[in-house]
């Protein structure tokens, strides 16, 4: 169990930290008002520096354009994708992969998750197997997949959601035992049936643990399609990054990398905002109390 | 009594373990049948036996040997570059408010790119040889490093600090009795994630950077050249890896923090 526990350990660790507040705490708040002012102001400080020593860089040729292209013609290779529609196109065929590979890895993942949950017994049968496979890393699966599945769309889907299947089966199994015990004895108290108690008791309380598998996995699914790409596709954001390093035109390399970060920061802002809906019945979600 | 509850207990267990094998014992048979039987194209499907002729066959050669020796070289290298920066870094946006304000949105920019990413350009930067694998490796690192660090300093409570203000702690002191038993078991959970991402990146940095000896080169010449036993193996040594890897930083982790009070 204990790969178990580190994955969720993991999990949750990676969860805490869009948890953590970053409103001021409430001795700060007292402080002078420019300070409130000032701080975005600060975190722009080292971007804006750094584009203005880059531009300066590539204006002056203190490194070849080949090395290091000059934000200018990054933004415009950017726009220029934007408007010839390359860029959609990519994003596009990117996206619809971890759709279907993240689909695909949930279902089975929570699936998994709850039989070996509530059972004792599926889970006897099947934990030891399915620790044994999570054990090897989602990259060190690649060369076998393609080697049986080829180079087509089924290796991306299969990787995407073999890279999800593992978080999300992991914290289900979690959440499902850690469903405090009082909850469960107050059920027995009011003499719930077996499929009252999973209904009203269990699956709500599993909720927030399956979230945390989500989230988690999405993160994985998105690395996992931005490597498959760059080893194995001909189209995509992962394809275009390998495109342009190949035709060394670093600029459509760039903007692409931007693309793929703003792609990620908006997976994970988003299922936090499905998720901060989903449970808004549920008072307070202590993240720390459900792992141990 | 409690002799036969201890016999009891351990049939059980060792109920537990054969039902643990059922999985892998029906897929190897139906692995070797199929082999056996060419139900599928064998020219791809090695069966579990060549496999394990294989690995017998490697292990005397001593080839794996220096291929496995070589991917942890890299591998711990990376490793400790990029948790060593980011325990510097972390600790700088731990402790000092306006390093924070300075520099972590930036970083949380950055985290938000698939380090795989990074791949083509590091290439560009430091070339397709072993520098570029280990600053490729040395950055998957870093992250998991920084966030937990800062994540791990800043956890420290309001109270605790006042306590220590009170007591008039100096800088030093606070920093060695409250910051950093606070903070310690979230540095090493950065630590133990970040050995996971950098064995990660040593594969990723196999398969992409230019060819040298190692576990990842082990199979992509493997899958090139159509050798299943070859890339199986492979398989089976990353699992094997992180594996160990993975054990060996829980050990090291409960031993570090063997002080820790339990709460209940």
């Amino acid at each position: 169990m204990a790969q178990v526990d580190l994955a969720y350990k993991i999990a949750t660790a990676d969860a805490a930290l869009d948890s953590i507040p970053t409103e001021p705490r409430a001795s700060e708040s007292r402080a002078i008002d420019y300070r409130n002012l000032l701080r975005p102001a600060l975190g722009w400080l080292v971007p804006v520096l750094t584009l203005a020593v880059w531009s300066v860089a590539a204006r002056r040729e203190w490194v070849p354009p080949q090395i290091l292209p000059a934000p200018g013609a990054v933004w415009q290779t950017l726009l220029e994708q934007v408007r010839s529609g390359d860029l959609f196109l990519n994003f596009g065929i990117s996206l619809g992969r971890v759709a279907v590979g993240f689909a695909l890895g949930c279902l089975i993942g929570v699936a998994l998750g709850v039989a070996m949950g509530l059972s004792r017994r599926v889970e006897d049968y099947l934990a030891p197997t399915f620790n044994a496979i999570s054990q090897v890393p989602v990259l060190g699966w690649l060369p076998l997949a393609m080697m049986v599945l080829g180079i087509g769309e089924s290796l991306k889907f299969v990787i995407i959601a073999h890279a999800s299947l593992v978080p999300v089966a992991i914290n289900t199994l979690k959440g499902i035992r850690s469903v405090p015990r009082n909850y469960i004895e107050v059920a027995e108290a009011f003499q719930f049936k077996k499929s009252q108690l999973l209904r009203r008791v269990v699956f709500p309380a599993t909720v927030p643990a399956i979230f945390v598998g989500l989230r988690y996995g999405l993160t994985q699914a998105w690395l996992s399609l931005v490597t498959v790409e760059l080893l194995a596709s001909s189209e995509g954001l992962g394809f275009m990054i390998v495109w342009g390093r190949q035709l060394f035109q670093l600029d459509l390399v760039l903007s692409a990398i931007i693309v793929v970060g703003v792609v990620g920061l908006l997976l994970d802002r988003g299922l936090a905002r499905v998720e901060k809906r989903l449970l808004r019945w549920r008072p307070v979600w202590d993240m720390t109390g459900a792992g141990s | 009594m409690s002799a036969s509850a201890a016999s009891s207990a351990a049939s059980l267990s060792t109920a537990r373990f054969l039902r643990g094998l059922v999985v892998p014992l029906i897929a190897l048979l139906a692995w070797e049948l199929i082999t056996h039987y060419k139900l599928a194209n064998v020219h791809l499907l090695a069966s579990p036996s060549a496999v394990l002729k294989n690995l017998t066959f490697q292990i005397e050669e001593g080839e794996l040997f220096s291929q496995l020796l070589a991917s942890l070289r890299r591998d711990l290298t990376g490793f400790l570059l990029g948790s060593f920066a980011g325990v510097l870094f972390g600790s700088a946006l731990g402790l000092w408010r306006i390093a924070d304000r300075l520099l972590g949105p930036s970083f949380d920019a950055a985290k938000q790119v698939a380090v795989f990413a990074w791949i083509p350009l590091i290439s560009v930067w430091f070339g397709n040889a072993e520098p570029a694998k280990i600053v490729f490796i040395a950055l998957a690192a870093f992250y998991p490093v920084v966030v937990n660090v800062h994540e791990g300093i800043r956890s420290v409570s309001r109270e605790h600090v006042e306590v220590a203000r009170a007591f008039r702690f100096s800088r030093l002191q606070t920093f060695k009795k409250l910051i950093l038993p606070a903070a310690l078991p979230s540095i090493f959970s950065g630590l133990h994630l970040a050995l996971i991402y950098s064995w990660l990146g040593t594969l990723g940095a196999e398969y992409l950077l230019a060819p040298a000896p190692g576990i990842g080169n082990l199979m992509i010449e493997g899958r090139e050249s159509l050798a299943m036993d070859k890339v199986l193996l492979g398989v089976i040594l990353a699992g094997l890896v992180g594996f160990s890897l993975n054990s060996v930083a829980t050990r090291a982790e409960s031993y570090f923090l063997r002080w820790r009070v339990r709460n209940a």
